[in-house]
Parts: C-alpha cells; sequence; structure tokens
C-alpha cells in the first residue's frame, strides 16, 4: 500500500539566532496516521511542529532554510492564515480565550468569515461532539471556558481547531499537565480522529507514543535519529541512542 | 523587647511618618482651598458668566470652555495615542526606526509644558493659521497627552498575555483579526485608566493653552472650534494675579471647582479599573 504523503520536509534547517534547532530533516508523514515525535527537551520536537505552520516566524530571532510540502504544494506558497486554518495545533497547556465555551471554538468559523449563527450553532456542536466534550459543556455553554478542568479545557482547543476544518492537527505534548483520566480521554479523542485527519503528536511519555501512534520519530539535539513503525521503533530500535531513551537510560 | 525589635519599630515608624509628610500637603490644600472657597459656590457662581471686571457673577464660560477642551484634547489624542501603541505592541519590528520612536516618546514626556504651549502657538495658531482657538489648543494638549497614552496604553497591550494571540494566530486569523478580537479587549481597561489620568493633567494645565485658545475675559460661549475659550486654568491664574480687588473667596471658589473637576475624571478612571478588574478571569 502506498499511503499518501501529507507533509513532507526536504532538507530542513530551523535555528534560532545562532542556536540551531533542527539539522537537516527529511520526513514524510501520511494521510490519516498519528505521527509520534518523542525525545528529550531540546530535541527540536516543537520547533519541527512550529516550522509546519509557521508559528516559529513570531520569534523575531528564527531563520529557516528548506523546504515544507503540504498535500504536494510549497508551504511558502500558502498565506499564514490559510496554512494554520489547514494545519491546527493543540498546545501543551490548555489555553483558552477568557471568554464562553461556545465563543471560543466559533472564534475560527468567525475569523474565516462564517457568521450564520446557525451555521455556527452547528459547527460548534459538531466541533465539539468530536472532541467528546458535548456531553459534559451542552447545557453550559455560555460559561466561561476558564471554568473547565484541565481536560476539559484540553479537550475544548481540540474542538477549536476541528471547528475550522483543518486537515492536519498538531499536539505538542498535549498530556503534559493532565491527570491519567483526562490523557485517557483526549488519546480517545485522537484515536477517534483518525477517521478524517492526519495527526503528529508531539510527546515526553514514550508510553503515550506506544498507545496512541502507527509511526514514531525519535529526535535529539536536532537530527531525527530513527523513524519507524511505533512498535518496531520501541521493541527493536536499530540506534543505541533511541534504545537508551525509551529504557530510560538517559533524557 | 530585643534590640532588632526596637530597630525595626523605630524604622517603621519613620517610614509611616514620611508618608503622611506626602499626604499631608495634598490634604492641607484641599482643605485650605474648601474652607476659602466653598462660601462663594453656589449655583449662581456655576451657572452664569463672570461681571463687573470678574469680580462678581459666575465661572460659567471658563467650566465650559475646560470641559471642551478636554474632549477636543480626547477626540485627538485617544486614537492617535492607541493606534501608536497598537503600532508599536503588535507590529512594530525591533530596529533602529522603533528604538527611535520609543524614546521620542518617553523623551516627549519629559518637554516641559510651556514649550509644548510654544510649539502649539508656532505650528497651529501662526503656521497652520488655526488663531487662537479651541482647535490649536485642543490639539496643542493632545500632543501633550500622547507620550503618557501611549505609555499606558503600551503597557495595557504588552499585559495581554502572548498566548491569546497565539491561539488566535494559530486558528488562522489574520494579525488584525488578533489585535482586534484577542488583544484590544482585554487592554481596553488599562487604556482608559491610563487616558483619563492624562486627560486630567491635561484639563489643569495653564501654559500649553496660554497662548494657543485661553482668553482673558469672553463672557459668551463658544460657536465654532475658531473660537476662543476661558479656561478655568486661566482664568484661576488672571483673576488671582491680574485683577486688582478681587475677592479671595472667588479665586478659591474657581480653585474648588477645578479639583472638583479633576478629581471627577480621576474617578471616573478608578471605577473604571475596578470594574474591569472584577471582570479580569485570566
Amino acid at each position: 500500500m502506498v499511503a499518501e504523503v501529507v507533509i513532507k520536509t526536504v532538507d530542513l534547517n530551523c535555528s534560532f539566532g545562532q542556536v540551531p534547532a533542527m539539522n537537516n530533516l527529511n520526513i514524510e508523514i501520511y494521510a490519516n496516521e498519528i505521527f509520534g515525535i518523542i525525545g528529550p527537551a531540546n530535541s527540536g520536537k516543537t520547533t519541527f511542529l512550529r516550522a509546519i505552520n509557521r508559528l516559529n516566524y513570531l520569534n523575531a530571532s528564527y531563520r529557516q532554510t528548506g523546504d515544507i510540502f503540504l498535500e504536494g504544494q510549497n508551504i511558502k506558497q500558502i498565506s499564514d492564515s490559510i496554512l494554520r486554518k489547514k494545519i491546527g495545533i493543540i498546545f501543551a497547556l490548555p489555553q483558552v480565550l477568557p471568554v464562553s465555551i461556545f465563543n471560543n471554538v466559533a472564534y475560527g468559523p468567525k475569523v474565516h468569515g462564517i457568521t450564520k449563527k446557525n451555521v455556527v450553532t452547528r459547527i460548534v456542536e459538531n466541533a465539539l461532539k468530536k472532541a467528546y466534550l458535548w456531553d459534559e459543556v451542552k447545557d453550559r455553554l455560555d460559561t466561561l471556558a476558564t471554568r473547565l478542568s484541565g481536560g476539559q479545557q484540553q479537550r475544548l482547543c481540540i474542538a477549536r481547531t476541528l471547528a475550522v476544518e483543518p486537515d492536519v492537527i498538531l499536539y505538542d505534548e498535549p498530556c503534559s499537565g493532565l491527570d491519567p483520566i483526562s490523557t485517557a480521554k483526549v488519546e480517545d479523542a485522537m484515536r477517534e480522529l483518525k477517521k478524517d485527519y492526519t495527526q503528529i503528536l508531539v510527546t515526553n511519555n514514550t508510553k503515550q507514543a506506544a498507545r496512541v501512534t502507527e509511526r514514531c520519530g525519535f529526535f535529539l539535539m536536532g537530527d531525527l535519529v530513527e523513524i519507524d513503525e511505533t512498535e518496531t521503533l520501541f521493541t527493536k530500535p536499530k540506534d543505541k541512542r533511541t534504545d537508551d531513551y525509551i529504557t530510560g537510560r538517559f533524557g | 523587647m530585643n534590640a532588632a525589635r526596637v530597630r525595626e519599630k523605630i524604622a517603621f515608624t519613620i517610614l509611616g511618618l514620611i508618608t503622611l509628610l506626602i499626604v499631608l500637603p495634598i490634604i492641607l490644600t484641599i482643605l485650605y482651598v474648601v474652607k476659602n472657597g466653598a462660601g462663594a459656590v453656589s449655583w449662581e457662581f456655576l451657572s452664569q458668566s463672570p461681571r463687573h471686571g470678574m469680580r462678581e457673577g459666575g465661572i460659567l464660560p471658563a467650566i465650559v470652555g475646560t470641559v471642551i477642551l478636554i474632549i477636543g484634547t480626547m477626540l485627538f489624542s485617544l486614537p492617535l495615542g492607541i493606534l501608536s501603541a497598537i503600532y508599536l505592541v503588535e507590529y512594530a519590528k525591533d530596529n533602529l526606526f522603533t528604538r527611535l520612536i520609543k524614546l521620542s516618546v518617553v523623551n516627549l514626556s519629559g518637554i516641559p509644558s510651556i514649550v509644548y504651549g510654544l510649539f502649539g502657538f508656532t505650528l497651529f495658531v501662526v503656521f497652520l493659521r488655526f488663531g487662537t482657538s479651541i482647535l490649536a489648543g485642543s490639539l496643542t494638549l493632545a500632543i501633550m497627552s500622547l507620550p503618557v497614552i501611549i505609555t499606558a496604553s503600551k503597557e495595557a497591550l504588552e499585559s495581554v498575555p502572548a498566548s491569546f494571540r497565539e491561539i488566535s494566530l494559530s486558528l488562522g486569523a489574520t494579525k488584525w483579526q488578533t489585535v482586534h478580537y484577542c488583544v484590544l479587549p482585554y487592554a481596553i481597561p488599562g487604556i482608559l485608566t491610563g487616558t483619563v489620568l492624562s486627560l486630567s493633567r491635561a484639563a489643569g494645565e495653564t501654559a500649553p493653552i496660554l497662548f494657543t485658545v485661553a482668553a482673558f475675559y469672553l463672557p459668551r460661549l463658544p460657536h465654532s472650534v475658531f473660537d476662543q475659550v476661558m479656561a478655568l486654568p486661566y482664568h484661576l491664574y488672571v483673576i488671582a494675579t491680574q485683577v486688582p480687588n478681587m475677592p479671595a473667596s472667588i479665586s478659591f471658589a474657581t480653585g474648588l471647582v477645578l479639583i472638583a473637576l479633576v478629581f471627577l475624571m480621576n474617578l471616573v478612571s478608578i471605577i473604571l479599573r475596578a470594574h474591569y478588574r472584577k471582570k479580569k478571569q485570566w
């Protein structure tokens, strides 16, 4: 089976000022997979994610060479607004706006010009259902989102991303601040979303990578050390450094 | 009591006295003005024009003039100040040009108000031919208030968490949508507070309006922005120093009205801030 390549990088180099963050990355991510990225701190995981939707450029010292392709198109040819609509991101800490649950989800459609009340209402409901949050909040959509628990807030963030109908969802250590039960709910949502979305999960938690991803890459100091099927990577890693990291000898 | 506790007590007492020293002049000034001026404040004083060489009658034209000047100043300085702050915080790249602007803003706030007065006179009254008018005076006061408004707005914008901007941009919002929906609403309280404070300072200034708008004696109310007006601070200066045989109570009463006006504006600012602080949810 030849899988469709959704994201591809060619000789991607990233740096912040003089500090290199990513060296010559060549990677392909396939449609509808959950691709995991593991590695210790400062290994370039987050830089890679934020390079894909150009969020790195919010930092004035950021420099990048090489190319990133989204569904065959060089992202340099796509405007920030369209690119980020197609590639959503979930941040490490649940970050909600201090407005109602409804308005958090409705924000994306609003900035993309969807204003009809009934359309927005339907989008919000669908997004919340897909993020497994609807049943918990359907009676209090007007409540401030900041009143929700951490796990609910993170699923709200997923719903907010889904509401702009992306093709790809990036997760930047989405469960690092969550308890095990909330983590399980977020992971359930991810598995369910596989049908319609390509997902990239950066995680510090190797067990989580083993639980939800199909393929995995191990990053170290800005290098992609090894990339393989998750099961192979975790049971028979080819590189000694991968083995050391997975078995907890460093990192 | 051991020696350390004694020293602490002495230190606190000294600090307390010094703090009192700051409050005391304000309280005394206000008490003095109230004591000498309150008797002369009446409905007639607030609602009529001055008569008999300003020794009788009221100060209505000066009150109206000051209020008009505050509104005029606000009309010019508020949009200009807030928009420049938005540019500096949200759009400007950190380069020589931006740093130059920021330095200018800081330095502008240190310029003596009489210099603003002369500048306003040269630019607005003479060069742009606005004449001695509400327009020229408002513009001069507006330029004087700008540094404070810009600084306050900048601080308010910078205090909005960076994550709000990231959320918005990551959903594909444009820069302006982000500023409009995710930054400004949370910065408005701080901006308003700073603005009102700077306007209340402008209301009490004499030097900038001296050559640009203030009339020595003009009992009628203005008809257009090219008219002169009387203004409370200048009127106070005039009746206190230029008019012989002036009853002291009228000077003090005028001062009292000016203080009350400024206090009222500061009060509005405090209420606004308290109101928004209660609504702050992050």
